[in-house]
C-alpha cells in the first residue's frame, strides 16, 4: 500500500511539468494580449511594448518559461497582473471558499442522490422510477448558470427567503481564522455568523449540485439494481431475512461501492461547474478568479490556478483510489 | 419497502420546509444609515495614483480628494482642496490657494508640502511603477518621469517640471510648456491628494521584481492603509467581498448623510441586477441595457442615467485606397445610416453623435457643425465627383465580440451601417474579427479601411477626446494635417477658459470638416436603485460622491 501510494506521488512530477508546459503555452495563445485586455482602446503600440518590458513578456518564451519553473519550484506561483498581488496569497484566500462550496454541493447530492437512486431501484419500472429518472436527466442536462438565475429569481427575489450573493452578509464582521465560514462561525463560536453563511451556501449548493445529484442517483439505481439480482441477495432472501434488514446489510452497501468512485470523479466536475456558480452567486472562490483571470488574460494568475487545482484533482483521485481500497479488500492493490 | 419510501419522502418534505420556515423568519433589510453599493467589480488598489480601472477610481474618491473636483452632474471643474488658483502670463506656473484647516484622516495636516510630495512622488516614481498599466493617467497627462524606467519617457517628454512650495497654504505647479487640459485632469482621483505621512508609513511604492519579470508591491498603503481628506475613511476590505467605508466626522466640508458605505463586487450583471431586486444592494452600477425596463418598471427600483461621455464612431484610415480622398470620406459620411442604428441597438440610451466629443464637454461645437445625415444620393454624387467608378469597394473591419458601451452589438452596427453603404455606391467587403484576436491590433496599426471604434472619456477635457485623437500623426486614422495638428496645440495650451472653449468648438468643426472619422453615437450607462434612495448625482465620467446619498 505504501508503495503504491509513493509511486502515484512521484507520478505527479512528471504530471505537473508536463501541465506547466501544456499551461504556459496554452494561455500566450489565446489570442491578444495581457495588455490589449487591461488596457482595450488605450493599448497603443508604445503601451504594449511598454507593459510587455515591465511584465517581462518581451523575453523568448523559453526564457519566460525556465524564470517561471524556477520560481515555482520554489512555491511561489508569481503575481497576478490584474489584481498585482501573489498568485499563491490569491487561491489561499480563495480556495476555502470553492471547497466549501463543492462540499456542500457534494453534500445536496449525496443526500438527495442516494435515495433517489435507490429507491428507483427498488421501485423499477414504476411510476417513482420513470420520474426520478426524469428529473436526474434534466439534473444533468440543464446548465448550471441557467438552474442559479432560476433558484435566485425564486428564493430571493420572489421569496426573499435566501440571500442571492455572496458568502456572509455585509453587516457581519466575522473572524475568518480557516477561510470556511461556516467553520469559521463554529469555531469561534459566532452562531450567527455560521448560521448566515449557511444561508448563503444553499442555493450555490443545489445549483452546483445538481449534476453530482443526477450521476449519483442512476449510479446508484443501476448498481443497486444489479446487486438485488446477486446470489446473495437471493440467498438472504430464502433464508427468511426481513426485507429491511437485506436492504441495510446486503444490497445498499454493495450498492454503494461504485458510488465511491464516482465522488472522486465527481470533483473535476464540481471544480469545473464552480466557475459558473461563483460567478452568477458573486462567491469569491477559485472559479470567479480563474474567469476573471481568462477575460484578463492573467497568465499568472491562469498558470498558478490552473496548476493548483489539477494538484487538488490528482491528488483527490489518489485518495479515491486509496480509499477504494480500504473499502474493497477485494480490489486492493498488491 | 414502500413504507420506507412513504416515510422518508414525508421526511424530506418536512425537513425542507422546516428549513424555508427558518430561511424565512431571517430579514434582509439593514440600517437606513448604511449603503450597499453593486460594483462591477474589486479596486485595484484604493491609492489613486496607481489605478484605472472604474472601481478602484470610485473607491479612491469617497476617502480621497484633490486640487480640485468636478460640479456634482457635470465636467464642470470646481475648488476642492485649493479654494482658488492662478495662472501665470506664459502659462507655465500655476499656483494654487490651499484650503486651511484640512486635516487628513490620520490627523496630519494637508499643506502645501502635502501637495507638491503627491506630485513629485508621481514624477519619481520606481520604474517597476511606470507605464499605462500601473500610473495610466501620470503618463496621460503629465507625460514623463524623472528617472524613466527603459522605454518609458523621460523628464524631456514631460509636461510636469516642478512643485513649489510657495508657502504652506500656497503650491505652485510648474510646468515645461503652456497646456491648461491639465487643470480638468487634476479633478480625477488619480491626482488626489495622499497623506504623505502614511505613503512613507505604508510604504506606498515599494515592491520588488521577481525573477519571473513581473514587479510585486509590498506595501499596505493601498490595500489596507489608504489614508486621504475625503469624507469617508477606510474601514476594511475583504477582497472579493466587500470594501467597507465609514463617514469622517471631522471633514472639513458638508459631512456626509450615511454612517457607512459598503462596495460589494459583483462583476456579472445579472447577478447584480438580482441583488438589487433582492433587496440586497442598495445601489448598483452597470445595469445591462437589456434589463432596464425590468428595473424601471419595478415598484420598488429606479433607474438613473449618467450622461453620455463617450462616442462611438466609424473610423477611416486614409492610407487605405481611395479614404485619402475628403470626397470620398463625405459619401461615406453620408452613407451611413447613424439615426437608424443608434435608434435600433441602442435601447433608448444612445443619442446621435455630430462631433467627436459629447455635449456635456466643454468646447462641444453647438452649431456651425457639417451636417452629415444619411444621404444615399449625395453620396453617389460625391463619389462620382472624385472621378470614381461605382460601387466603390471598401473593407469594413468590424469585432465580433466585447460590446462596449459605446457600441453594445457591434455585428449589428456593421450589418446596418454596411447595408446603407451598399445603398450609397459602395461595396463593402466585411471583415470580422475577434476584439482581442486581432481585431483592436489590426486597427491600432493602420490595417482597416473603415472600422468600429469608440472612445470613453477619461476627465472632462476636449483635449482628452480631440488631442488624443487627432493631435499628432498616427497609425489609427493614417493622416498627417499640420494645420489641424496646431489648430489643437494652440487650444490645448491657451490658459484662458473662455477662450479655450471657443478655440475647441472651432477644432471640432475642423474636425468635422476634416472627417478623419464619422461619429454617430454617445450612450448614457444605466444604474439602478431601490425607489427610497436620494441624492445620487449620476456622473458623466463615473464616480459619483455619496456624500449627498441618503435612503428613506
Amino acid at each position: 500500500m505504501a508503495r503504491f501510494v509513493v509511486r502515484r506521488l512521484l507520478l505527479l512530477v512528471p504530471i505537473l511539468l508536463g501541465l506547466s508546459i501544456l499551461l504556459f503555452v496554452w494561455v500566450r495563445a489565446l489570442p491578444g494580449s495581457t495588455a490589449q485586455a487591461l488596457l482595450g482602446e488605450r493599448a497603443t503600440p508604445e503601451a504594449i511594448d511598454r507593459f510587455n518590458r515591465q511584465y517581462g513578456l518581451d523575453r523568448p518564451i523559453t526564457t519566460q518559461y525556465w524564470a517561471y519553473l524556477k520560481t515555482t519550484v520554489r512555491g511561489d506561483l508569481g503575481t497576478s497582473v490584474a489584481s498585482r498581488r501573489p498568485v499563491t496569497t490569491e487561491i489561499r484566500e480563495r480556495f476555502p471558499a470553492t471547497v466549501e462550496l463543492a462540499f456542500a454541493a457534494m453534500i445536496f447530492a449525496l443526500v438527495i442522490g442516494l435515495p433517489l437512486g435507490f429507491f428507483a431501484a427498488k421501485r423499477y419500472g414504476e411510476f417513482f422510477d420513470h420520474s426520478s429518472l426524469f428529473l436526474s436527466l434534466i439534473g444533468v442536462s440543464i446548465p448550471v448558470f441557467f438552474l442559479a438565475i432560476i433558484l435566485k429569481y425564486v428564493f430571493s427575489v420572489r421569496l426573499g427567503w435566501l440571500p442571492s450573493i455572496g458568502r456572509q452578509d455585509v453587516l457581519i464582521d466575522a473572524q475568518h481564522p480557516t477561510g470556511f465560514y461556516v467553520l469559521d462561525g463554529i469555531i469561534t463560536g459566532n452562531w450567527n455568523a455560521a448560521w448566515d453563511a449557511s444561508r448563503h451556501l444553499l442555493l450555490p449548493a443545489i445549483a452546483l449540485g445538481s449534476i453530482p445529484l443526477a450521476i449519483i442517483a442512476r449510479v446508484t439505481r443501476a448498481s443497486t439494481l444489479d446487486v438485488q439480482n446477486e446470489d446473495y441477495v437471493r440467498t438472504a432472501k430464502a433464508k427468511g431475512l426481513a426485507p429491511s434488514a437485506i436492504d441495510r446489510r446486503h444490497v445498499l452497501r454493495n450498492a454503494l461501492l461504485p458510488v465511491t468512485t464516482i465522488i472522486g470523479l465527481q470533483v473535476g466536475i464540481l471544480l469545473g461547474g464552480a466557475v459558473l456558480t461563483e460567478t452568477v452567486f458573486a462567491i469569491p472562490g477559485m472559479g470567479s478568479w480563474l474567469k476573471e483571470a481568462i477575460f484578463n488574460q492573467d497568465y499568472p494568475a491562469l498558470q498558478g490556478g490552473i496548476l493548483f487545482l489539477a494538484f487538488v484533482f490528482v491528488l483527490v483521485n489518489l485518495l479515491v483510489d486509496i480509499s477504494y481500497g480500504l473499502i474493497n479488500p477485494q480490489i486492493r492493490v498488491s | 419497502m414502500s413504507r420506507a419510501l412513504r416515510f422518508t419522502l414525508a421526511l424530506s418534505a418536512v425537513a425542507l420546509f422546516a428549513t424555508a420556515a427558518a430561511f424565512a423568519a431571517t430579514s434582509r433589510t439593514h440600517a437606513s444609515d448604511t449603503f450597499v453599493f453593486g460594483t462591477e467589480g474589486d479596486p485595484v488598489l484604493v491609492d489613486g495614483a496607481l489605478v484605472s480601472d472604474g472601481p478602484s477610481l470610485r473607491a479612491v474618491n469617497q476617502m480621497f480628494e484633490g486640487l480640485v473636483g468636478l460640479k456634482a452632474g457635470t465636467t464642470k471643474v470646481v475648488p476642492s482642496l485649493a479654494t482658488s488658483w492662478t495662472t501665470s502670463k506664459n502659462g507655465l506656473a500655476w499656483t494654487f490657494k490651499l484650503r486651511q484647516g484640512v486635516k487628513f484622516h490620520d490627523g496630519t495636516k494637508m499643506d502645501a508640502k502635502s501637495v507638491c510630495f503627491n506630485f513629485s512622488r508621481n514624477y519619481k516614481l520606481p520604474g517597476y511603477l511606470q507605464g499605462e498599466s500601473t500610473n495610466y493617467y501620470w503618463v496621460t497627462v503629465f507625460g514623463g518621469y524623472a528617472k524613466p524606467a527603459t522605454g518609458n519617457p523621460g523628464p524631456d517628454k514631460s509636461l510636469y517640471r516642478g512643485c513649489k512650495v510657495v508657502n504652506a497654504s500656497t503650491a505652485r505647479i510648474i510646468l515645461t510648456r503652456p497646456s491648461s487640459s491639465f487643470l480638468a485632469a487634476l479633478a480625477l482621483p488619480s491626482f488626489a491628494i495622499a497623506s504623505p505621512a502614511a505613503l512613507v508609513k505604508y510604504k506606498a511604492d515599494a515592491g520588488s521584481v521577481g525573477s519571473d519579470g513581473s514587479f510585486r508591491p509590498t506595501g499596505t498603503f493601498g490595500t489596507s492603509n489608504p489614508v486621504g481628506t475625503g469624507p469617508f475613511k477606510f474601514e476594511s476590505w475583504r477582497i472579493g467581498d466587500k470594501l467597507v467605508m465609514v463617514r469622517n466626522d471631522s471633514y472639513w466640508g458638508t459631512k456626509a448623510k450615511l454612517k457607512k458605505l459598503i462596495f460589494r463586487p459583483i462583476t456579472d450583471s445579472t447577478a447584480r441586477l438580482q441583488a438589487l431586486q433582492s433587496g440586497e444592494l442598495d445601489g448598483a452600477n452597470l445595469l445591462a441595457p437589456q434589463d432596464v425596463p425590468s428595473v424601471s418598471n419595478s415598484s420598488s427600483l429606479k433607474v438613473l442615467s449618467r450622461p453620455a461621455f463617450n462616442i462611438g464612431y466609424v473610423g477611416m484610415n486614409q492610407k487605405q485606397g481611395p479614404l485619402s480622398n475628403i470626397k470620398v470620406r463625405q459619401a461615406v459620411a453620408y452613407g451611413l445610416d447613424k439615426k437608424a442604428v443608434v435608434g435600433a441597438f441602442y435601447g433608448g440610451r444612445g443619442q446621435v453623435a455630430n462631433q467627436f466629443m459629447p455635449p456635456l464637454v466643454e468646447g462641444y461645437a453647438k452649431k456651425g457643425v457639417p451636417d452629415y445625415s444619411y444621404n444615399p444620393a449625395k453620396a453617389k454624387a460625391l463619389l462620382q465627383e472624385a472621378g470614381l467608378t461605382l460601387p466603390v469597394t471598401l473593407e469594413f473591419w468590424y469585432p465580433t465580440d466585447r460590446p462596449r458601451g459605446y457600441m453594445p452589438d457591434p455585428p449589428r452596427n456593421f450589418q446596418a451601417f454596411a447595408a446603407s453603404l451598399e445603398k450609397s455606391g459602395f461595396k463593402i467587403v466585411p471583415k470580422p474579427g475577434p476584439w482581442r484576436g486581432g481585431y483592436l491590433s489590426g486597427v491600432q496599426s493602420g490595417k482597416a479601411a473603415l472600422y468600429l471604434l469608440g472612445w470613453t472619456g477619461d476627465f472632462g477635457d476636449p483635449a482628452n477626446f480631440l488631442n488624443v485623437h487627432f493631435g499628432a500623426a498616427g497609425d489609427l486614422f493614417g493622416f498627417n494635417n499640420p494645420a489641424l495638428f496646431k489648430a489643437l496645440q494652440v487650444a490645448d495650451a491657451e490658459p484662458n477658459l473662455d477662450k479655450r472653449t471657443k478655440l475647441y468648438q472651432a477644432a471640432s468643426i475642423q474636425v468635422m470638416k476634416f472627417l478623419p472619422m464619422v461619429p454617430y453615437a454617445n450612450a448614457s450607462p444605466a444604474l439602478g436603485f431601490k425607489k427610497n434612495v436620494k441624492g445620487y448625482v449620476p456622473s458623466p465620467v463615473e464616480v459619483e460622491l455619496f456624500t449627498p446619498v441618503s435612503i428613506g
